[in-house]
């Protein structure tokens, strides 16, 4: 494939055609926050935390879907990207009831760490605390809403590498929510094949399996990438 | 002493809606309290016999959220009359546990509490407790805050970094290494 | 059906016409009927069999004639007399109305209910998009042959090649009439150089913004005009099947493109070998499901495959790859309606309207505090003060002019100062508004910026799809600080939140509708930010609106 050349906060890298601006970044061990993408599923570009300057263009691009091109000028570090990734989290925590100190993914959750890392030290917006459900039907996994941050990861998961499709959104704006087939209890889905990958992909406490409650076993997102590699280019990774 | 001028801080700390889990983390901090007792003087607290919030209160931890009109006119004594406002703690900082009720009806909760519970039979919540806030508010949300410590609790040397720091009259974010939620 | 047949049916049908003595022509459009069209429409008939002039007087239905505040609205053409609209019109009045135009006797109609055509509302209109409606029955296609449609269709296939028609499309000068204002030939031109197995075009009805109903109109009024555009731009980029994607609140004009389809198939003027030509089109409807965010293209391709109608990030453009991996054009339906007589008359003719970079005219749905409200088509480029007191006859009881939201939720607005703006894209960009899709909502002095600012910002939050972060959680954070600011419970300090997040929508946002949403916050911060002051400082709504009583707190 061939080399593309360009600035990453004005350093001169290299790139392959067809990568994208996330992977370019990441490659380069720059650190870019992200929520939604995990490898191994399809880019929803929908946490909009992976928002990098592109000299040459007045806005703002997810760089997770935004191919790498010759010559392109990144900046992911600027005054304006930090406060805007800051903004992102605080409204993701003011969105739903996210309290941590009663979480099941406490100390192990991915929106904490972040907030964390952003420099978040407390939350300017309002707090929603909407009245949402918590799905226990099933026999080994729980969901609940209240944790939820709709960064879709699970039911990609579950269409994209399960093939069950049991997972989809309902509603919309911040009314929406995950929904087990046609929004019905978890337990009494029969799409639902029980393989787990949901729990593993999700970065808070939102879904977790009986064994993760209380932090005996913890969600292995990675493992995504060990079938894929198999399953598409016979490479096994133990 | 009053009246008696001397170089110490006036330190408070108020307990509004909160399990005094934070005010233990405080205690956590063992002898360094010993070496903070001398350079502050304990003007308000629950763990001191205090009835009124003073003036000239240089530096204040506030532990809890802000629940009811009596945490509410607190908060807003407790602003007026301090330099520094500390938010220690997630109840504080976010509402946390407290604000788990904001979901439900506050009329609702007080009917269930004091009305259909069967330990407190004949009284009137309305006359004898203060009202409580339509929802559960962390501190900034009423009043100023100076500093965050956000977590449930704060881990001793946490506190003990911010109010080193803050009695010596200089400004405290809490470094990342410190931050946590929950 | 060839060419000459189709010159023949407009003959047949002009000759038809000419027949009747009087031709009352009754507006079938949502607004008219919902004032009781119908009801007008079956008491003309009765009146006339009573009358016993069922051979020299004809009652047909037709669209939107423009005062639509006014309705129910009754056109009538006395041969050789002059046309007028009546307004206001009942079933009790049809006898008479019968009377004077077509009676033995010389019985006048009261003169206040009528309209002449040299109305003030009428004199600086320009219709093109809108010629046939009001004049023509979008039911019958012949009645639109006759008054011209598919001629241009018929010119294009016998006579141009398609680069053509894309060369005239650009020459015209068109933008899109959805909002964005993208030059429509360039578009086409891309879409024609395309590669795909197949291609499709898709006509975006799914018009949203509240107080605005120009496609609805043009679908209801003239739904072979939007057709014909249709298969002009299939004929032009490629393509041989066509969707109209109607909002779901909008059934009549979905039933009427149905129909008019379903016509025009039958006569071969859509279809296989339309006009006896090589050039094969197929056009269905699919009707959307009450969501705001499906006139987004990438949301309103999911929608048409089925799929939950939520944006994807784009590139890929739909000319890339859209409706089922294939190239796709999606246009506006009033685009669409400008291309017949783009083609009939020429690019260059139709360039002579309006602005150097705005060309031709636009259709606007005049609202709110004027004393005419309806539907109007003028050049581009005309100004605001023109529309507002030429057109629409200035506010009514004597209040005066505060502001005019243009573009809906995704617009802002344009205060007294700018009452001379050109309508054209740069200018109202440049103001901090949009063209949009032609809503025009006029606002008096009895209207609250920050509270007009709150309920276009209610609006978006409702409709926020939900799937990106900024939009699904700005928006609600946002109308809570607005809520605040009218309520009286906010500080200086929610006054800079809310611009923060005003940024903060604007640039990270997935689609248009969150970086858009904030517009009608920022435009009002700009141009009455005095207002936002007196709520917040003074606990004062200068325009008397606003309750500052309440505290947010308790």
């Amino acid at each position: 494939m061939a080399a593309v050349t360009l600035t990453l906060n004005n350093e001169l890298i290299s790139a392959r055609e067809g990568q994208t601006l996330l992977e370019v970044i990441r490659d380069h061990g720059v650190d870019l926050p992200t929520l939604c993408h995990l490898d191994g599923l399809s880019e929803r570009g929908a946490c909009r935390l992976c928002m990098v300057e592109v000299e040459g263009t007045s806005r703002l691009l997810a760089a997770c879907v935004t191919p790498v091109q010759e010559g392109m000028n990144i900046r992911t570090d600027s005054d304006r990207l930090l406060r805007y990734r800051k903004m992102l989290v605080e409204l993701l925590l003011a969105e739903r009831s996210h309290v941590c100190s009663v979480c099941t993914m406490n100390g192990k959750c991915e929106l904490q760490a972040l907030a964390v890392r952003l420099g978040i030290d407390h939350v300017r917006y309002e707090a929603l605390h909407p009245a949402l459900p918590v799905d226990a039907s099933h026999g080994r996994f729980v969901l609940d809403h209240n944790r939820c941050i709709l960064c879709g990861r699970c039911l990609r998961a579950c269409d994209e590498v399960e093939g069950a499709h049991t997972l989809d959104v309902m509603g919309r704006g911040v009314r929406s929510r995950i929904i087990v087939d046609f929004n019905q209890p978890w337990g009494s889905s029969f799409t639902c094949t029980g393989c787990g990958k949901c729990v593993q992909v999700c970065p808070t406490g939102a879904m977790v399996a009986r064994e993760n409650i209380a932090g005996r076993v913890e969600k292995r997102p990675d493992f995504l990438l060990r079938i894929l590699d198999g399953r598409q280019k016979r490479v096994w990774r133990w | 002493m009053p009246g008696v001028k001397d170089q110490k801080i006036r330190l408070a700390t108020v307990w509004l809606s909160g399990c005094s889990g934070c005010h233990m983390s405080f205690l956590d901090m063992d002898e360094h309290l010993l070496e903070l007792q001398k350079l502050v003087h304990l003007v308000f607290s629950p763990l001191a016999d205090h009835k009124c919030f003073p003036e000239g209160v240089d530096v204040v931890l506030v532990e809890g959220a802000v629940a009811n009109t009596e945490h509410l006119a607190l908060a807003q004594t407790l602003r007026r009359r301090s330099r520094v406002v500390v938010a220690l703690g997630d109840c504080a900082v976010t509402g946390n546990v407290p604000a788990l009720r904001n979901r439900l009806d506050s009329e609702g909760l007080l009917q269930a509490v004091y009305a259909d519970g069967e330990r407190l039979p004949g009284l009137d919540p309305r006359r004898e407790v203060p009202q409580l806030l339509s929802s559960v508010l962390p501190l900034h949300r009423v009043i100023p805050v100076d500093v965050f410590l956000p977590g449930c609790p704060p881990a001793p040397r946490s506190i003990q970094a911010a109010v080193g720091a803050l009695i010596q009259g200089e400004s405290f974010v809490l470094p990342e290494s410190m931050r946590r939620f929950g | 059906m060839n060419r000459v047949e189709l010159q023949a049916m407009a003959e047949t049908e002009r000759n038809r016409q000419k027949a009747f003595q009087c031709r009352f022509l009754c507006c079938v459009g949502t607004p008219c009927l919902s004032a009781g069209g119908g009801v007008v429409q079956e008491a003309l008939k009765q009146a006339i069999a009573v009358q016993g002039l069922d051979a020299t007087v004809e009652v047909v239905g037709a669209g939107c004639m423009g005062p639509c505040s006014r309705g129910p609205l009754v056109r009538v053409l006395p041969a050789g007399g002059e046309e007028a609209i009546y307004e206001h019109m009942t079933p009790e009045k049809a006898g008479a109305l019968v009377e004077a135009f077509a009676g033995p006797g010389c019985s006048s109609f009261p003169e206040e209910s009528r309209i002449s055509s040299d109305s003030p509302f009428f004199g600086k209109q320009v219709k093109i998009v809108l010629s046939g409606s009001g004049r023509v029955d979008p039911d019958r296609l012949e009645s639109c042959v006759a008054e011209g449609a598919y001629t241009a269709l018929a010119h294009a296939l016998r006579e141009m090649t398609p680069e053509e028609v894309c060369q005239e499309v650009v020459r015209s000068g068109l933008r899109g009439r959805g909002g964005a204002g993208y030059p429509t030939g360039v578009k086409w031109n891309l879409m024609r150089k395309a590669q795909g197995e197949r291609k499709i075009v898709v006509a975006n009805g799914d018009e949203g913004d509240p107080g605005a109903y120009m496609d609805r109109t043009l679908m209801e009024s003239d739904p072979h005009r939007v057709l014909e555009g249709m298969a002009l731009a299939a004929y032009a980029v490629g393509a041989d099947q066509g969707y109209v994607y109607v909002r779901g609140e909008y059934p009549l004009a979905a039933q009427r493109i149905q129909r008019a389809i379903q016509a025009a198939e039958r006569q071969g003027l859509l279809g296989n070998r339309i006009l006896e030509s090589r050039f094969n089109f197929r056009v269905d409807v699919r009707m959307g499901a009450g969501a705001f965010v499906c006139g987004e293209e990438t949301a309103l391709m999911a929608s048409i495959m089925g799929r939950r109608g939520q944006p994807v990030p784009r590139p890929p453009y739909p000319a890339q790859r859209g409706l089922w991996g294939l190239p796709t054009l999606i246009n506006n339906v009033e685009t669409f309606g400008n291309i017949a007589p783009i083609i009939q008359h020429g690019g260059e003719w139709y360039a002579g309207y309006g602005t150097e970079k705005s060309r031709g005219t636009k259709v606007f749905a005049l609202a709110g505090k004027v004393s005419w409200t309806g539907l109007i088509e003028v050049p581009l480029g005309i100004t605001l003060r023109e529309i507002v007191f030429d057109i629409g006859g200035g506010i009514p009881g004597g209040r005066s002019f505060k502001a005019a939201q243009t573009g809906g939720p995704s617009g802002g607005c344009i205060p007294a100062a700018h009452l001379d703006t050109p309508m054209d894209y740069e200018s109202l960009q440049e103001l901090g508004s949009i063209m949009g899709s032609g809503g025009l909502i006029v606002m008096d002095d009895r209207s609250c910026m920050p509270d007009v600012a709150k309920f276009f910002m209610e609006f978006c939050m409702d409709e926020s799809c939900g799937k990106c972060a900024p939009c699904r959680g700005g928006t609600v954070q946002m109308v809570r600080l607005l809520q605040r600011i009218t309520d009286g419970g906010a500080a200086p300090e929610d006054l800079e939140q809310l611009k923060e997040l005003c940024l903060l929508l604007k640039e990270t946002s997935l689609c248009g509708l969150g970086q858009t949403a904030p517009n009608p916050v920022l435009s009002t911060l700009r141009h009455f930010r005095e207002e936002y002051d007196a709520h917040i400082r003074e606990g004062r709504c200068p325009a008397g609106v606003c309750d500052l009583s309440g505290n947010s707190m308790e």
